[in-house]
């Protein structure tokens, strides 16, 4: 983390990444979330997908848009403060430029065909990226072959999917699971000495 | 209190208390803008939330620009982002540093590892939803033939399968699906 020269290639490359990401997502923080994990993960190696998946745990229970907050975490993994300031400032930056300009062109904006065909369409493309991704995901959860991982996985789903439970509530149910299971690993081993 | 003030000691508080992503956000606002500092109506509320959600980006981010440049041009944009950010930077950034300082401890990996297959499960819920809406005309799971959207049905497969097999970047699918799709449907009226 401690870098003394600033590394203008990788702070340019995480601009331009956060800034394309965020001009193209629609929708909920989440949406947001998977894209920058195929962009972060599988194209540009910068995290490891564990990694990737903490990141976006802490950028869901702290407040604040999870975008924004996973690009701060993201950015100071890569190159401490100053790359949280690129991180967000390309991540705020397209919505700003875009609802300005749609707030001055309010009408026209809001009646035209074109681009309301386009934003339709759209969620189609953006489906398919997050379906890559939740397959990739899951397919690393089963590889595990950890009973617990995989029961916890099914469980949330149907806490999400069909008793539409928040997603705050979900995480805050894991963390008392996972706090239980690091006292019975302390009480394993206070036995076996 | 100046305008300028307003707006952004109300997206601060935006900020720091939407625990939960975009959508928990949107009562803080209506709260601040229209009860508190009676600076919109609700009518013009609930547009902005409809141009919020329709425009990429987080939805607290465009509306606190929207409502910040309607009200006082780029100034305001500049002053509500910025205030509707600062805490969630700050926080964030004490957060990051605490995770990379401990997230090598075993105790701290065990309770990572079990929140780790709830995010997959959040994240694609999300993928679901956006999914329903895409695929069907009144937005609800129901496979009667005059409710499915053959095309963006057809661009889904198509896009998914560009994905698994040749490892396409999301950035390109998302542009390519919308400017397809949107070809496919001025040329062919009567699909829509």
């Amino acid at each position: 983390m401690k870098k003394k020269k600033i590394d203008c290639k990788l702070l340019r490359q995480l601009f331009w990444s956060m800034f394309t990401l965020s001009a193209c997502t629609f929708g909920g923080g989440f949406v947001i979330v998977s894209l920058m994990k195929k962009k972060v993960v599988e194209e540009h190696h910068w995290l490891e997908e564990d990694e990737m998946l903490d990141v976006t745990a802490i950028a869901q229970s702290s407040p604040g848009p999870i975008p924004v907050n996973a690009s701060v975490i993201l950015g100071y993994r890569l190159h401490g403060v100053i790359g949280s300031l690129t991180a967000v400032v390309g991540t705020i930056l397209p919505p700003m430029i875009l609802l300005s300009l749609i707030a001055v062109f309010y009408d026209q904006f809001r009646t035209n065909r074109i681009i309301n065909i386009a934003l339709t369409v759209m969620r189609a493309g953006v489906a398919a990226v997050i379906c890559d991704v939740v397959i990739n995901l899951a397919k690393n959860v089963i590889g595990t072959r950890k009973i617990l991982y995989i029961t916890l996985m099914i469980v949330t789903f149907i806490m999400g999917y069909f008793l539409d439970i928040s997603a705050m509530v979900i995480i805050l149910c894991c963390l008392v699971t996972g706090i239980i299971c690091v006292i019975m690993d302390v009480m394993k081993n206070k036995e076996d000495k | 209190m100046p305008m300028l003030l307003k707006l952004f000691v109300s997206f601060l508080q935006v900020g720091l208390f939407s625990v939960g992503g975009g959508y928990a956000a949107i009562p803080l606002i209506q709260n601040q803008i229209v009860n508190v500092w009676n600076l919109m109506t609700l009518e013009e509320f609930a547009n902005l939330i409809t141009i919020a959600e329709m425009t990429p980006g987080p939805i607290s981010i465009n509306s606190a620009t929207f409502v910040g440049m309607r009200l006082a041009g780029i100034p305001g944009a500049l002053i509500c982002t910025f205030g509707c950010i600062l805490m969630p930077f700050t926080i964030c950034l004490i957060l990051a540093y605490y995770y990379y300082k401990y997230r090598s401890f075993s105790g701290v990996q065990t309770v990572l590892g079990c929140l780790r297959p709830a995010v997959v499960s959040l994240i694609s819920c999300a993928g679901l939803s956006i999914l329903t809406l895409a695929v069907f005309r009144n937005g609800k799971v129901d496979f009667s033939p005059d409710n499915l959207k053959f095309l963006e049905i057809a661009l889904f497969a198509g896009c998914l399968f560009l994905l698994r097999k040749f490892k396409l970047g999301a950035i390109k699918i998302i542009l390519g699906s919308g400017v397809v799709g949107t070809l496919l449907y001025l040329l062919i009226p009567g699909l829509l």
